[in-house]
């Protein structure tokens, strides 16, 4: 046994990236199950060949870049794997969720270097990038259902679809904001197999926050923003606009806030950062979902905060520890 | 009283040695009194080979304004003054002194001021023919700290008696066992900066301490602080924010707070050379880790081989994985036990095999938990990602030599990462190209 010269600290906390990522992994599993609930066979099948695929191809793409596989005991593959499944609709055909699969990791992570290195959410890329790319298959929803063995699925647009076409269509968003609203509480809505059930999802996030994995910065800030903005919408028009309550059990907020927006390596640094983050990502969001052509805004507001993270870590640098009265460090 | 800065870690205090009693070790055969152990400019010898000394002789004086006199620890024949073990690994000129088992002292009585009557600027003049420097490892020469020029009125002494580190119990039993001396030195180095207020700060894990104090009869312009168990609650800066809710300016000292902050065993040693004359030759230091068979804390004369220590106390129970010179945040890693205690060394810790997280260090995945723990409010993440892409030019302006290497932003890395490490890199690469350039 020899000796150990080694720098200081000597001591150190037990955390590890793998920690981190296993935690997420379990916040995930009261959403994950209730998609699979409602989703059937479809949705396990979705999720199975996004985590399977995405570790495969990480690693492929780690020996292609000429490094050993270890990367792939991170939980981080596994990870965005898992998001991306939650992100899709249960009916997504298996190719299609292996070509998002070979997105996230080669062009939403490994490109930029690997683990850390990316700007860009990788499982939002590829959901992104399938979206735009397949639109049909990325916009036709499976009825939730309770769960049953069977392989048959009937699709239909989401209450949030339904509301923007009606909203485009007739200038008001009719009947579809008045339902009740345990529905997309509790998963027994239309929408991809992750983000179906707000209240799954807020169990999750609450684990994430007793865990200290994340912290409120950036899931409170962000819920709240679009809660006041489409609060104030409802407002002055509730024939042309949905509640806020609404808005926040819907269209993978509840995901997008705790899950995806928090990711570590593409928001950021600083609370102050995050908190702007947050602001931006309820903002963008709302602008999208009232006035934009998609009904559905998370992913894209996530996407657009990400890549001005950079600029918002720089000017939320916090105020050294003997710097009084100091213009703060901007370069 | 703020009674916390931000930031900071907690690990376990593993404070395992805070009932044992100080024992003094035996009188050994060789001491090694390296001419490098405090900050500034190293001392000088003033005796050479084949010379003969006794105890508390001065044998080196200070060199220059920032530097501090050696005295022996024992009697006996200068066998060389040579390169010889250091724990920062490099060999380090030292006068290496072959003890003749008498232990004869030098006469200090006439040095002394008993009654305390010969006033600050003799006292001051004491405490630095003693020797005394920063006992709580900086090792600063501590009559210069004393010093304060006359534009920086000092309101308030704080005696640290925080020992933030975890394994560390020297200070514990110092304030346990010899509070008085502790006091004693208050007061005298209150009177020679000026202050009218003294805090003797002490970290809550340290109860029976606090207890000492308050029981103690301490005059009413003395309180006693009981503050929140914290790494780095005992750093200088941190200290006077957590009492006082005042930052010491960037590059500034506690001097332009109004403040002077002394470590306890400082103080003690301060009062020993007021009232005994007696210089700055031994010090409490703990011996701690799992894998020592005699772990506690022990008096052991400046100079000391390490190898000794482990000797008396009955030796190793097992492989020695880390092997570090002070606490196991901020201490130095050895390889092997030749090197000798220092007036600085508050401990010797050994930790065995599996005891050490087993490090992978990976990319930084920026979490933002080194940002939240840094008690200087820097970003670790920053200076340590650009080190590592040699990104030099940004690390100025973003301020890596306020960086007081505490060790808490490499303590909660999970991707292992070697903060420090790469902090001191940066920090060494800008005072290279400032040579260069």
């Amino acid at each position: 046994m020899e000796t150990v010269l080694a720098p200081s600290p000597h001591l150190r906390s037990p955390d590890t990236i793998e920690r981190v990522m296993y935690t997420v992994l379990i916040a995930l599993v009261p959403g994950s199950l209730i998609g699979i609930y409602f989703f059937g066979l479809h949705a396990i099948r979705v999720m199975l060949i996004s985590i399977v695929g995405c570790l495969v191809l990480e690693g492929i793409v780690l020996k292609l870049r000429g490094r050993d596989i270890s990367p792939l005991k991170d939980g981080s593959a596994i990870l965005t794997g898992l998001l991306l499944a939650m992100n899709l609709p249960s009916s997504t055909p298996g190719w299609m969720v292996m070509v998002g699969a070979l997105v996230a990791i080669l062009l939403g992570k490994h490109v930029y270097g690997g683990l850390g290195y990316n700007p860009f959410n990788p499982a939002l890329v590829a959901r992104v990038f399938l979206l735009i790319s397949f639109p049909v298959a990325m916009t036709s929803w499976p009825e939730p259902k309770p769960f049953t063995f069977s392989l048959d699925t009937v699709t239909k647009a989401t209450p949030l679809g339904e509301m923007k076409t009606n909203l485009l269509m007739t200038g008001s968003i009719g009947d579809i904001a008045n339902i009740d609203l345990m529905a997309p509480f509790l998963g027994n809505f239309g929408g991809s197999l992750g983000e179906v059930s707000a209240l799954a999802l807020i169990v999750g996030g609450l684990f994430l926050l007793a865990r200290k994995v994340i912290t409120w910065h950036i899931p409170v800030t962000f819920i709240v923003t679009v809660f006041v903005m489409t609060g104030m919408f409802w407002v002055i028009n509730p024939q042309k606009f949905a509640s806020p309550v609404f808005h926040i059990l819907t269209g993978g907020l509840m995901l997008g806030a705790f899950f995806m927006a928090t990711d570590y390596v593409t928001s950021p640094v600083t609370n102050k950062g995050m908190i702007i983050f947050g602001v931006g990502c309820g903002a963008i969001t709302v602008f999208i979902r009232l006035f934009g052509g998609y009904p559905e805004g998370v992913s894209f507001a996530i996407l657009l905060m990400n890549s001005v993270t950079p600029i918002i870590d720089q000017y939320t640098k916090p105020r050294t520890f003997g710097y009084l009265r100091e213009k703060k460090v901007v370069a | 009283m703020k009674s916390q800065f931000r930031g900071g870690v907690h690990p376990a205090d593993s404070k395992d040695t805070d009932k044992e009693a100080v024992k003094t070790l035996p009188l050994l055969e060789l001491y090694l009194v390296s001419l490098s152990q405090h900050i500034g400019s190293p001392a000088e010898p003033i005796v050479s080979a084949g010379d003969k000394v006794l105890k508390y002789q001065e044998i080196a004086k200070p060199t220059g304004f920032i530097s501090a006199s050696l005295h022996a620890p024992t009697s006996g024949t200068v066998k060389a003054v040579e390169p010889s073990p250091h724990p920062s690994g490099r060999l380090i000129p030292a006068i290496v002194i072959e003890s003749d088992g008498e232990d004869r002292e030098f006469d200090i009585s006439t040095n002394s001021d008993p009654n305390l009557e010969k006033g600050p600027e003799v006292w001051n003049d004491m405490v630095k023919n003693a020797g005394i420097v920063g006992m709580g490892g900086a090792a600063f020469p501590t009559h210069v700290k004393l010093s304060p020029p006359d534009d920086k009125p000092i309101e308030l002494m704080i005696a640290n008696g925080i020992e933030c580190e975890p394994y560390l119990t020297a200070d514990h039993r110092l304030m346990l066992e010899s509070p008085e001396l502790v006091a004693v030195g208050l007061r005298l180095t209150m009177e020679m900066v000026g202050a009218k207020k003294a805090i003797i700060g002490v970290e809550a894990n340290k109860p029976d301490a606090i207890e000492t104090f308050r029981s103690f009869d301490l005059p009413p312009d003395v309180e006693v602080a009981e503050l929140p168990v914290m790494y780095p609650q005992g750093a200088e800066k941190q200290l006077i924010y957590a009492l006082l809710g005042k930052e010491v300016p960037k590059g500034g000292l506690p001097m332009d707070v109004g403040v002077v902050v002394q470590n306890v065993g400082t103080l003690a040693a301060i009062c020993e050379a007021v009232t005994k004359g007696k210089p700055l030759v031994e010090r409490i230091m703990t011996l701690g880790g799992s894998v020592p068979a005699g772990p506690g804390n022990y008096l052991a004369r400046i100079g000391t081989p390490l190898s000794d220590i482990v000797e008396q106390t009955g030796g190793m129970k097992g492989p020695a994985a880390r092997i570090v010179s002070g606490g196991p945040m901020m201490g130095q890693a050895m390889t092997s036990f030749e090197s000798p205690v220092l007036k600085g060394t508050s401990g010797l810790l050994v930790f065995g095999p599996g005891e050490m997280k087993a490090l992978n260090q990976r990319a930084c995945i920026r979490c933002g938990a080194c940002v939240r723990v840094c008690p200087v409010s820097l970003m670790p993440q920053t200076l340590g990602n650009m080190v590592e892409w040699n990104i030099f030019d940004v690390l100025e302006q973003n301020h890596i030599n306020d960086c007081i290497e505490c060790g808490c932003c490499a303590y909660v890395c999970p991707s292992d990462r070697n903060m420090v490490q790469f902090i001191r890199q940066g920090k060494a690469e800008i005072i290279t190209r400032g040579q260069k350039g």
